[in-house]
């Protein structure tokens, strides 16, 4: 049994969303182009979610993806709330002002945000009442303690982080009234979600990381072929960093048993995250909310359950590592993705494919035979498979949907196979997990000329 | 890279002779890079200057120090040979379809052939014939119409089975051919060294020859070149030669008044390989598998193989750009659909190890011909460029004709193929020349049937008429830039697209044809002729008429408003246009000539007219559009759209008279068809066209009026046997050999150009007879048909070529039009060709090897002119052109 190549179609293009940034005066004079982006479930429902917001009281646009685990509840939460609080984090003084006093007085609030979202994405009705008061909490805090400074990037990103994850805290141990909205908030406290998020205004590119998604810049060299640039670093137990972080933050007793099977306490693979209060909260804090909480959560093994050696909480924290850099007009692209794309293919890749995508030129490392022996059979093969390597270009419009064509069905030769695109989209749900985890991609497109004339 | 494979593809041993321009330029020629001095400084002036040491530069000095100048210098930016002509894959290859081509081919060839023995310079020649494959019928037929005009020149050539292939070629898979030509005397020369041994025998004659010495620009005085300067100083000159290959066409806008000069590069790659095991011997003949784009050489015991893509690359669009040059670099995933044609075709070399992939950037052309000749603008100013990618095969021939005709003020052929004049301005667009060589490229191992038209750089110039024909069916052609109609379409018939269409058989607009042709036989056509060259010639005085009187051989001092047929001869009496001549007043005369005739006539005029301001010549081309009425029912038509009478008595033939037509006044009214048919040419104001065709169109519905185009034209001139400027007649063509004495007014009390060798001819005879054919037993429904270039055979022999041929719906016969010889029997001497000569033969036309029996006429059918409308002036005179 096999798809169909329209029925791949179907099932990869179900969820892709572009976004164009409008021109005037037949002008674009923003440095974003636009964005391309798609997510692919594995898990069903999918945890991954993404993010993408033009920031109207302040210049600049948020871009996000968000990894969840132990349940999408988390990842849904922060996919809504973290770029008003990032939003919020950056206004100045006197509009955190103007915005309180309309909502004291009952006037029309100025719109923070304007969201592009796919229509599967999807906001919380219910909560919204609950996640504003948390919010205005927060800003007028953020009046109260009015500096007089300008506002730096990078604080704001990092002081966003920290803010939404206390708040998703507090709010469990609160709780709410409104049973649906207490098994609301405790859901999202005890479920977890990465965080990837890229602040572009001007030249300015930020770039605030909790987790191990990730954030790629590609970059046009000057011969045209496509290298790739970090703008995150993964918090995992492959990052020496993180490693010693955590190692830093908790009695040396505790040194072997931190980090076991690559996992923290030996159960979670971010070594940063929101939520996850399992391992943030002490022991007693946990008891006591589980046992007060609603039935649902009594009766959810993984909730009650205690990490093993769990003695100097917190372990676990959402504070973001933020890297900014500058843009130059060779740095055509941005690539945001969660640990599903990158576990399947090198960010070399993602910047060749990227890059040859959106140029619509498939600058393909230029073969040279040089001094090497090559025979005219193995050139032939070569060519016959970059060839093949191009052809799969023309099917997508989505630079995104491009990207996850190649990470489910290239074959060992880099080029996509519909065979084994065709097996790897047709697993069943209860399989599909095994062989892929969600892929959510978001690629920024930017605009040379207006970074060039910067 | 590239630099390492320069010395692998010429033989490094010319350094060992004694060149002599060696010396002269004082230089160490060392594998190093070093500046070299020039101790030798220029010279003041020459007689000829030569820009560029390739191919075609050192030909042509090599030629032009044969012939006797001896005041020449060669100056190359570079080093000799050093840009395309050492790259070149070095194939001397005479298949050619176009008869001048092939000429200069089979001359390049010999030349080659004994030029090692001449100079002393290794050549590399080395006879190893070529084989073209044919992967389809319409391909081996295009194989054998080669073949035969291959045949009929003396070149060895012969239609092989795939078995024979084999037998020749060991290597070839043939389980997709269906036949190949063989042709065994083709050569393979290293053309690095081809092009150092014809300068170093320049060299030898006087010829100085420069290197690292470029030219910065021509200068031209009065329409004379001058001079030139170059980084090293000016030098005087009489002649300038552009030979600057792919910077030709740069060199020629460099200077105050430009020289149009329509070349673009392409890339063009082929692939080098190490050795076979068994390495392959330097003696297996070339390949040229069409089919696959590819062509296949051996080349020292491994091959080399390139070919002409689908998809080409053209560069230097914005001019010359130092650093491309340098960075042209091996794109294999271009070459790759090039080779899986090669690996296809020769399997068995998988495991053959690839030494280089080459980037050559090789100049074509608008039309796939190459550019010879004078500019229009500049005498003196010379060019031999944009050889399409055969510059070696034609590099002796181009080069002979060239010193031909800057020694003798003409070539020994007929070059009008060829001739720079054949293309105008309008051709320079670089965005127009980058899309045609696009088209052009590729072209090169397409197969060519008749009536292709390009399809690139269209729509250029077009008729105010264009839209309201295109939208009633037309179908378009274009010659010189400007759109024809070929036929029009009727609502709801459905013709083959374009791909399917191409058949060297019956064409799928024969009906269509047919039945526009009945109309013109019965009713009445019109057919939009705006794009003919139209000047404007007057004067104060009489100095109009004097001067015309002298270039054109009929007697052009007739009562006003009559028109006059006639030739525009040269000194050797032969065709250098052919046109309509009317005298508008006594002072002032209309001349329409041939739409390709543009920029010839005019700078044959030019230079020959006296440069007196009572003198003028306008060109009024763009002024006018033409509608010819073609029928018997055109004169009720005309009468009833003017209130004029315009029967015979009122408006005899060959007459032309302003008149109103609707509502619009001053249009031009000649009562001539181009076609031997009742009928008028309308010659209007452009912006009455609308105005007048609406009219005509309208008016002419109760009489069965229809659009036509220019293949009815064609039949209908073909079958009364009139001849076109350009096609049939050329410069080597008199009216006494095509049946025009009565064009020609000997008597007519002055002298005029070409009187002499017309007088010798009326007295001696003449050596070949334009002369008519019908075809017998051609069956046009299953029959290959004729185009033009056809042997023609007498009695067996060859006698000579077809120039054009049509299928003629009257007659119901195929016609075709061409010269006869008679070549002594013993030594193939070219006697006297006498009325009985031509009437006392049974002839035979050779169609792709095939032969068919032909009736030969020297006067056309006199029942098909269905009228006479003045007893003197028959219009079979008519000139013709398409």
């Amino acid at each position: 049994f096999y798809l169909t190549p329209p029925q791949v179609n179907s099932i990869l293009k179900a969820n892709e969303y572009s976004f164009k940034v409008p021109e005037f005066d037949g002008k674009n004079v923003s440095s974003v182009l636009g964005f391309d982006s798609n997510q692919l479930p594995a898990n069903a429902p999918i945890e991954d979610r993404r993010s993408a917001a033009t920031c109207l009281q302040t210049r600049g646009m948020l871009l996000g993806v968000f990894d969840g685990h132990a349940g999408c509840a988390c990842a849904q939460a922060v996919s809504e709330r973290l770029f008003y609080y990032i939003a919020v984090s950056l206004l100045p003084h006197e509009t955190l002002l103007e915005i309180e006093n309309a909502v004291e007085s009952g006037r029309a609030l100025l719109p923070i945000l304007q969201w592009h979202k796919h229509p599967n994405d999807y906001f919380s009705k219910e909560a919204s009442k609950l996640y504003f008061n948390s919010l205005r909490t927060y800003w007028q805090e953020l009046i109260d303690l009015n500096s007089g400074e300008t506002t730096d990037v990078r604080e704001a990103l990092i002081n966003a982080f920290k803010r939404l994850d206390n708040d998703i805290s507090l709010e469990a141990q609160v709780g709410d009234p409104n049973s649906f909205l207490n098994y609301l908030v405790l859901r999202v406290a005890f479920s977890g979600s990465t965080a990837c998020v890229a602040h572009v205004d001007g030249v300015d590119l930020h770039v605030a990381n909790t987790g191990d998604s990730r954030a790629m810049l590609g970059v046009q060299e000057e011969d045209g072929s496509w290298s790739a640039v970090n703008l995150s670093y993964d918090h995992n137990a492959q990052n020496e960093h993180e490693v010693e972080r955590v190692k830093m933050e908790h009695p040396k007793s505790e040194e072997k048993s931190l980090v076991k099977q690559d996992r923290l306490l030996g159960l979670l693979m971010p070594f940063r995250a929101f939520g996850d209060v399992k391992f943030k909260w002490s022991i007693e804090l946990q008891k006591r909310v589980v046992e007060s909480g609603p039935d649902q959560l009594n009766d959810n093994e993984y909730t009650k359950f205690i990490p093993p050696n769990y003695y100097t909480p917190p372990y676990l924290t959402a504070e973001p590592e933020v890297i900014h850099h500058k843009l130059r007009p060779q740095d055509k692209f941005l690539v945001l993705a969660t640990d599903g794309l990158w576990e399947t293919m090198h960010r070399q890749d993602v910047a060749r494919i990227v890059g040859e995508y959106l140029t619509g030129v498939h600058h393909q490392q230029p073969i040279a035979v040089g001094g090497y022996k090559v025979t005219l059979g193995q050139m032939h093969g070569l060519l016959t498979e970059r060839r093949a390597r191009i052809s799969s270009v023309f099917e997508d419009q989505n630079a995104a949907t491009h990207l996850i064509r190649h990470a489910v069905g290239n074959n060992e030769f880099g080029t996509v196979d519909h065979e084994r695109l065709s097996k790897m989209l047709s697993l069943p749900e209860e399989l599909a997990r095994m062989y892929r985890d969600d892929i959510t991609i978001i690629v920024v497109q930017f605009n040379s000329h207006v970074i060039g004339a910067y | 890279a590239a630099r390492m494979f320069l010395r692998l593809l010429s033989d490094i041993q010319w350094r060992a002779a004694h060149p002599k321009w060696r010396r002269m330029t004082g230089s160490q020629r060392s594998t190093s890079t070093t500046a070299e001095p020039h101790p030798v400084s220029l010279p003041a002036q020459a007689q000829v200057v030569i820009c560029g040491g390739g191919i075609m530069g050192t030909s042509v000095a090599y030629h032009l120090s044969k012939m006797g100048f001896k005041d020449i210098v060669l100056l190359e930016q570079g080093r000799l040979a050093a840009g395309t002509t050492r790259f070149c894959a070095g194939i001397v290859s005479t298949a050619r379809p176009v008869s001048i081509e092939l000429k200069m081919a089979h001359y390049s060839n010999k030349l080659y052939q004994q030029l090692e023995q001449e100079t002393g310079v290794q050549t590399g020649y080395m006879k190893t014939g070529s084989i073209s494959l044919a992967q389809t019928q319409d391909r081996l037929i295009s194989l054998k119409r080669i073949a035969s005009s291959l045949n009929v020149m003396g070149i060895p050539c012969e239609i092989i089975s795939p078995k024979k292939v084999l037998q020749l070629h060991p290597l070839i898979n043939i389980h997709d051919l269906v036949g190949a030509m063989y042709v065994p005397e083709d050569a393979l020369v290293s053309s690095a060294n081809v092009s150092l041994a014809l300068a170093t025998a320049a060299s030898r004659n006087g010829v100085q020859i420069h290197e690292r010495t470029s030219v910065s620009h021509v200068t031209i005085q009065k329409g004379r070149v001058t001079g030139v300067e170059t980084d090293r100083g000016r030098i005087q000159c009489e002649y300038f030669v552009n030979c600057a290959g792919q910077w030709a066409y740069e060199l020629g806008h460099s200077g105050e008044e430009p020289v149009h000069i329509p070349v673009h590069a392409c890339e063009h790659f082929y692939l080098l390989t190490h050795p076979l095991q068994e390495p392959l011997s330097s003696s297996l003949p070339t390949i040229v598998d069409p089919d696959g784009r590819i062509y296949i050489r051996n080349w020292q015991g491994g091959i080399l193989s390139g070919g002409f893509e689908k998809n080409p690359k053209p560069l230097f669009t914005e001019g010359r750009n130092q650093l491309e040059i340098q960075n042209l670099q091996e794109d294999w995933d271009h070459y790759g659909p090039l080779l899986s044609a090669l690996l296809r075709r020769m399997p068995g070399l998988e495991a053959l190890q690839i030494m280089q992939l080459v980037n050559c950037p090789e100049s074509f052309t608008p039309d796939m011909r190459c550019i010879m000749g004078e500019s229009p603008t500049a005498r003196g100013y010379f060019v031999l460029a944009g050889m399409n990618s055969a510059g070696i095969s034609y590099g002796g021939g181009a080069g002979k004709y060239l010193a031909e005709w800057i020694v003798n003020g003409y070539p020994s052929e007929n070059v009008w193929p060829l001739d720079l004049k054949r293309f105008g301005t309008l051709q320079s667009s670089r965005t127009f020349l980058r899309h045609r060589v696009m088209e052009v490229m590729p072209l090169m191992y397409d197969l060519k049937v008749p009536r292709w038209d390009f399809q690139t750089g269209r729509q250029l110039r077009t008729s105010p008429l264009y839209d309201r024909l295109d939208a009633q069916g037309a179908r378009w052609m274009e010659k010189h830039g400007f759109e024809r109609v070929k036929y029009f379409v009727p609502p709801g018939s459905d013709l083959l697209d374009l791909d399917h269409s191409k058949t060297f058989y019956k064409p799928d607009w024969f009906d269509i044809v047919g039945s526009e042709v009945k109309c013109c036989k019965e009713a009445v056509c019109v057919i939009d002729m705006s794009s003919f060259t139209k000047f404007e010639i007057s004067s104060t005085g009489d100095q109009a008429l004097e001067n015309l009187q002298y270039l054109f051989s009929n007697d052009l001092d007739v009562p006003v408003g009559h028109v006059v047929h006639t030739g525009m001869l040269n000194e050797k009496g032969g065709y250098e246009n052919d046109c309509s001549i009317a005298r508008l007043s006594k002072r002032s005369f209309f001349m329409i000539s041939p739409t390709d005739q543009q920029v010839h006539c005019w700078a044959w005029l030019k230079n020959r007219l006296p440069d007196d301001s009572n003198l003028v010549l306008e060109d009024v081309t763009w002024k006018y559009t033409a509608l010819n009425l073609i029928g018997p029912r055109a004169v009720d038509v005309l009468s009833e759209l003017s209130y004029a009478p315009m029967t015979a008595e009122h408006f005899p033939s060959l007459f032309c008279k302003e008149m109103s037509v609707g509502y619009a006044n001053g249009i031009r009214v000649m009562s001539i068809t181009h076609t031997g048919e009742p009928g008028f040419v309308l010659y209007i104001p452009i912006e009455y066209a609308l105005h007048v065709y609406n009219e005509v169109m309208n008016m002419g519905q109760k009489y069965g009026i229809r659009n036509a185009g220019y293949y009815a034209l064609r039949s209908l001139r073909i079958e009364k046997f009139f001849a076109f400027w350009g096609q049939d007649l050329d410069a080597f063509t008199t009216p006494m050999e095509c049946g025009r004495e009565f064009q020609v007014k000997l008597d007519k009390g002055m002298e005029f150009l070409g009187q002499e060798v017309l007088l010798e001819q009326k007295q001696n005879g003449v050596y070949k007879r334009f002369t008519m054919f019908i075809l017998e037993d051609h069956d046009t429904d299953m029959d290959l048909w004729p185009w033009w270039g056809e042997p023609i055979f007498r009695n067996g022999r060859y006698v000579g070529k077809t120039t054009s041929s049509a299928y003629s719906y009257t007659l119901e016969r195929h016609v075709c039009l061409g010269f006869v010889h008679h070549f002594d029997e013993k030594t193939g001497e070219e006697l006297v060709v006498t009325t009985d000569f031509i009437n006392q033969g049974e002839y035979e036309i050779d169609i792709a090897g095939q032969r068919f029996q032909a009736k030969a006429k020297l006067y056309p059918f006199s029942s098909l002119f269905a009228q006479r409308r003045r007893k003197d002036e028959v219009e079979l005179s008519g000139y013709q052109r398409e």
